[in-house]
């Protein structure tokens, strides 16, 4: 989820780091839904034991003593976890402030109201799958029902009601009817994000990256939403990184303020981080978060410009970027130390236009013959759950 | 919205929270998935506005904590852009 993603305004990825202002707790990988563009590991049915509650709370009491004050509950659906109060109530007693990121699934009347008590801060709301869901809308059906039943919960319990939409090609052309849909489920902030190509959403890239005309659509019927709903509901479009010329400033460098923490107790300087080849993460399990923060070897190896190759090592925006994200430079040209391609310095910068182009092509064409080469669009669970490393060399 | 007059009571928006946090030497405030590090004076200003106190007893507040005279044009100026910002609104 997006949504998990540090905005933060603290600036550079200094070689003496700062403390890891943000924490996210991913709970558990367990989740009753089976998203295709869930950034979730492929492999994560083969994560060990869920931390129990003790741990998370040590863990919480060793950030916030570093300086962490932003916390993140995500998943899997952390509504799961039945200590999910007690993990809040602690979290709140240090000072956090708390973001529970979830599908609404499990968030009954009787939870919220003890999430409340317990201190929760703030809850953003995401669609499961968008399609379904604006189907239901539609139709007037069950799904839909239940998800009005969470977001009134929400306003009654006195928290904003935020949305998280994630887009792709499948549900892009609809983006009228999402805000539609938003709209009628008393939405005061809109995030529609676009898929970001990770876990499960790599898989599927082919079948989820949108043409650049699907794109301008959207954001063209968003910016006539928007003004007709000013001053009741403020809406975010985030464009997808492989139609920008800059890469994105991942996490503001890994290891400059972002700390996750897998459910299995891996520390990652990002939540896609698992997948890096090389990066030995360590678990809090075995170390306090102090020496993971400071000094593991994982945490300290993109901080600072020493991993750098060319063209960003001379490149006078390195300080604003970082190189981008060290995953999809992975994911895309094999190398996690390479320019991340969305750049259109990167000489792989052809692997993002591709990628593009046969976006572009099965926009026009629908599915046909050329559609036919490309995988099956792969839903989340855990009989398919299959390390993506070994989807690597077939695209490098 | 210099225009304030002295008798409104800002207070940190519904949602938002602010705290002092010693390992930024700062006052940081808090909303969904953001924070602001505030200087010293945003820091001082902010943290008295707790929605009972009027902004001329804020003033007052500040100048005697201070030993200052004649804050209360930056402080209303601040309070203003605050408001702005959605990160003080104002109560009854």
């Amino acid at each position: 989820m997006s949504g998990a993603v540090p905005a933060s305004p603290v600036q550079t990825a200094a070689p003496s780091p700062g403390p890891p202002l943000w924490l996210l707790l991913e709970l558990t990988y367990r989740c009753p839904l089976h998203c295709v563009f869930c950034y979730n590991p492929t492999d994560f049915a083969r994560t060990g034991a869920e931390l129990p509650t003790a741990e998370w709370l040590r863990v919480l009491r060793e950030a916030r003593a570093l300086g962490a004050v932003q916390l993140g509950l995500s998943g899997g659906e952390p509504l799961v976890r039945e200590d999910l109060e007690a993990i809040v109530a602690e979290a709140h007693a240090l000072g956090f402030y708390i973001n529970l990121i979830t599908s609404g699934v499990g968030l009954t009347r009787a939870r919220i109201a003890a999430l409340k008590d317990a201190g929760l801060d703030h809850i953003q709301l995401s669609f499961q799958d968008s399609t379904r869901e604006m189907n239901d809308f539609l139709s007037s059906t069950r799904t839909f029902e239940l998800k009005s039943q969470v977001a009134a919960l929400i306003r009654e319990f006195g928290y904003p009601m935020v949305l998280n939409v994630v887009l792709h090609r499948l549900n892009i052309d609809h983006v009228g009817e999402i805000l539609e849909m938003a709209e009628a489920l008393g939405a005061q902030y809109v995030e529609l994000a676009n898929t970001q190509y990770y876990g499960w959403a790599w898989l599927n890239r082919a079948h989820l990256l949108p043409s650049r005309a699907q794109l301008e659509r959207a954001e063209a019927v968003t910016q006539r939403f928007r003004e007709r709903v000013a001053g009741r509901m403020q809406i975010y479009f985030v464009v997808p990184d492989y139609f920008e010329r800059r890469p994105k400033a991942c996490m503001n460098g890994l290891g400059s303020v972002f700390l996750a923490i897998a459910p299995d107790g891996i520390a990652m300087p990002c939540h896609a981080a698992r997948m890096l080849p090389g990066l030995e993460l360590p678990s809090v399990r075995a170390a306090d978060i102090r020496s993971i923060w400071y000094d593991s070897a994982a945490f300290n190896r993109f901080r600072g410009e020493g991993w750098m190759k060319e063209p960003c090592r001379s490149c006078p925006e390195r300080g604003k970027d970082f190189g981008g994200c060290r995953c999809q430079a992975y994911l895309l040209t094999g190398d996690p130390d390479n320019t991340d391609p969305v750049c259109e310095l990167s000489p792989q910068h052809a692997l993002v236009t591709a990628a593009v182009e046969r976006a572009e092509r099965a926009g026009r064409e629908g599915p046909g013959p050329g559609a036919a080469r490309e995988q099956v669009l792969v839903f989340r669970d855990h009989r398919r759950s299959i390390p993506v490393v070994t989807e690597v060399p077939a695209r490098r | 919205m210099s225009d304030l007059p002295d008798t409104v009571k800002p207070a940190i928006s519904q949602g938002l929270k602010l705290q002092w946090e010693p390992a930024q030497d700062a006052h940081v405030l808090l909303y969904p998935e953001g924070m602001v590090k505030l200087n010293s004076s945003a820091g001082a200003i902010m943290s008295r506005c707790d929605g009972a106190r009027t902004l001329a007893e804020i003033v007052a507040d500040l100048e005697h904590s201070y030993g200052l005279s004649g804050l209360a044009a930056d402080v209303r100026a601040f309070v203003a852009l605050a408001l702005q910002k959605h990160w003080l609104e104002l109560r009854e």
